[in-house]
């Protein structure tokens, strides 16, 4: 069971950390100059092909393909998602590594906090620096939404399917986290591991049967692209939400056996 | 008197090698215990399993009632634990930490300020309280660990090695304030320093090679582990003409020249020297100035056993 006061205190106290120490404002400054970047490039693209489909009025094609949401936030949220592969090593790796490799796990682990509580409030603050920096790039839409119509409701489902994209991945790199003292080899591991379910999908192009199949099924990717589309399938939430159980599991049994250890 | 500590064939491996084995002790609440031993004797894990960090091989630990390992969460809840490498978060402040500590050991909000104040006032760090742990010397961190485990006032206090890498004038204050815990709380600490065990402690536990030696108040294992009875005397006499006096006494094994016309007279069998000593020197015309029984200090009593697991 979750105790709601100690779940509190370590959001908190990681957050404290996270705002108090450069990584929040470097993987930050980074992760929204990248998204910037491509917002703007997609933007320009877009009014470019905008403008050659005015000047060729006639084409019904180049005007299904000419929304925004086709042309700017799909290719947007594609490359966000690829951002996410090189950030969420650097978000998640400090969280139980440092805890193991400075001692400080010893003296957290004697306070009256069930597993839970620290793996979940470790979780909630690695998810809510996350979630700022993803609400940055909100301001973006905010601001071209002035300039054009956009479809709000498939915009959200995009933004939905990178929260939850988001908080897949920083449960892995929790997991991840919690396997070794070396902050670096954490990183290191989350980045595989998460390359590992973008990629693993990629086997049923080459016709593997069925277990390519059961392999496409667990890519994460294949699970993003339908949010991107502004399609909520109820499939896809029920595999986001059990591949972030199942890692923050993995991570308090992990945590767990430290007691029985050596 | 109610039971905080109770310890049942207790037994620890590690890998292969064995750590703690098959401990028995039980400790009453207000009870202030001393668990002493060399290095790698098993004090320090023995502690943790009652902190409820690492779980027994076999056995149990039981405190307050409940079970270190299945009951895990009560008994964290009522007790405060300073670890022998005190290890704290350096990207926080001292403020900042024992905030966190305080809630993560549920201290009622509106009560928090006070309590942190509290402990603050008690471990002396009120000039640090803006300062990062990471820029702290290794005293004020000792001191910050044990803030922490005072925190919400538990019942039980398990502190390894307290003073470790403390000033004189610091091991001065923590010793007063493990003293003045008497009573309220009940105090598990492992120390190297003998003296301090003694001062501080109702009883003491010697731990050797993962076993319980001895255990009794500090005054009782001076009595009954010393070796054979001590007596210290000075004399006004010429000296070698005084030590041999002194040899020849029956029961004396050892004489040992102290000072000007002081002796130390050790006997192995326990028996009372001083009236034969007393009459040997008077008889002689020598002028007695003192005569002294003294207790073999802890530090002895210690070496001893530990010098006996070993040959």
């Amino acid at each position: 069971m979750i105790q709601i006061k100690g779940w509190l205190a370590v959001v908190r106290k990681e957050l404290t950390v996270y705002f108090g120490t450069p990584i929040f404002y470097i993987t930050g400054f980074c992760f929204l100059i990248l998204a910037g970047y491509f917002f703007y490039t997609n933007v320009l693209y877009y009014s470019i092909i905008s403008l050659q489909a005015a000047q060729q009025a006639g084409n019904p094609q180049v005007a299904v393909q000419l929304n925004p949401q086709q042309m700017v936030y799909r290719p947007l949220f594609a490359v966000l998602a690829i951002i996410l592969l090189f950030l969420v090593p650097f978000i998640t790796m400090r969280l139980l590594a440092e805890e193991k490799r400075s001692g400080t796990a010893e003296l957290l682990f004697t306070y009256p906090l069930t597993d839970w509580a620290v793996i979940s409030g470790k979780f909630g603050a690695a998810l809510l620096v996350y979630l700022i920096l993803l609400a940055f790039t909100a301001s973006y839409s905010l601001v071209f939404g002035l300039i054009t119509r956009l479809d709000w409701g498939a915009l959200g489902a995009g933004y939905l399917g990178l929260v939850l994209l988001g908080a897949a991945c920083l449960s892995l790199g929790l997991f991840a986290s919690s396997l070794t003292e070396n902050q670096i080899v954490a990183g290191v591991v989350a980045f595989a591991l998460l390359l590992l379910f973008w990629i693993i999908g990629w086997v049923q192009e080459l016709g593997a049967g069925d277990l390519g199949r059961v392999l496409q099924y667990l890519s994460l990717l294949e699970h993003y692209e339908n949010f991107t589309k502004g399609v909520i399938d109820i499939r896809d939430l029920v595999y986001c939400l059990s591949f972030i159980y199942f890692f923050l599991f993995l991570t308090k049994r992990k945590l767990e056996s430290r007691r029985w250890r050596a | 008197m109610e039971t905080m500590i109770e310890v049942r064939d207790l037994t620890k491996y590690y890998g292969p090698q064995l750590a703690v084995s098959r401990l028995e002790f039980q400790v009453a609440a207000g009870e202030i215990v001393g668990f002493l031993g060399p290095n790698g004797a098993g004090k320090t894990t023995t502690l943790k399993i009652l902190a409820g960090s690492l779980a027994p091989s076999a056995g149990t630990a039981r405190i307050n009632g409940y079970d270190c390992v299945s009951d895990s969460l009560p008994v964290r809840r009522s007790l405060g634990y300073l670890p022998e490498q005190v290890a704290i978060y350096p990207d926080l402040t001292v403020t900042q930490f024992l905030r966190f500590a305080a809630r993560a050991k549920g201290v009622e909000a509106k009560a928090e300020k006070g309590e942190i104040d509290r402990v603050v006032a008690a471990c002396g760090l009120e000039e640090v309280r803006g300062k990062m742990v990471g820029a702290l010397s290794k005293g004020y961190r000792q001191r910050l660990g044990l803030s922490q485990a005072l925190l919400n006032q538990p019942p039980l206090l398990i502190l390894d090695e307290p003073t470790i890498g403390l000033d004189p004038s610091q091991i001065v204050g923590i010793r007063q304030l493990i003293k003045n815990l008497e009573g309220a709380h009940t105090v598990m600490l492992s120390s190297h320093i003998l003296p301090e065990v003694s001062q501080l402690c109702h009883r003491v536990i010697i731990i050797n090679r993962g076993l319980i030696v001895a255990s009794d108040t500090p005054e009782n294992l001076s009595r009954q582990l010393g070796r054979g009875s001590r007596v210290f005397i000075t004399v006004s006499g010429p000296v070698d003409q005084v030590e041999a006096a002194l040899k020849a006494v029956d029961g004396v094994s050892r004489v040992l020249r102290q000072g000007e016309g002081e002796y130390l007279v050790e006997a192995d069998n326990g028996v009372e020297l001083r009236p034969q000593l007393a009459r040997v020197v008077v008889e002689r015309g020598w002028q007695l100035l003192e005569l002294q029984a003294q207790e073999f200090s802890l530090e002895e009593v210690f070496l001893n056993l530990v010098t006996e697991e070993k040959s």
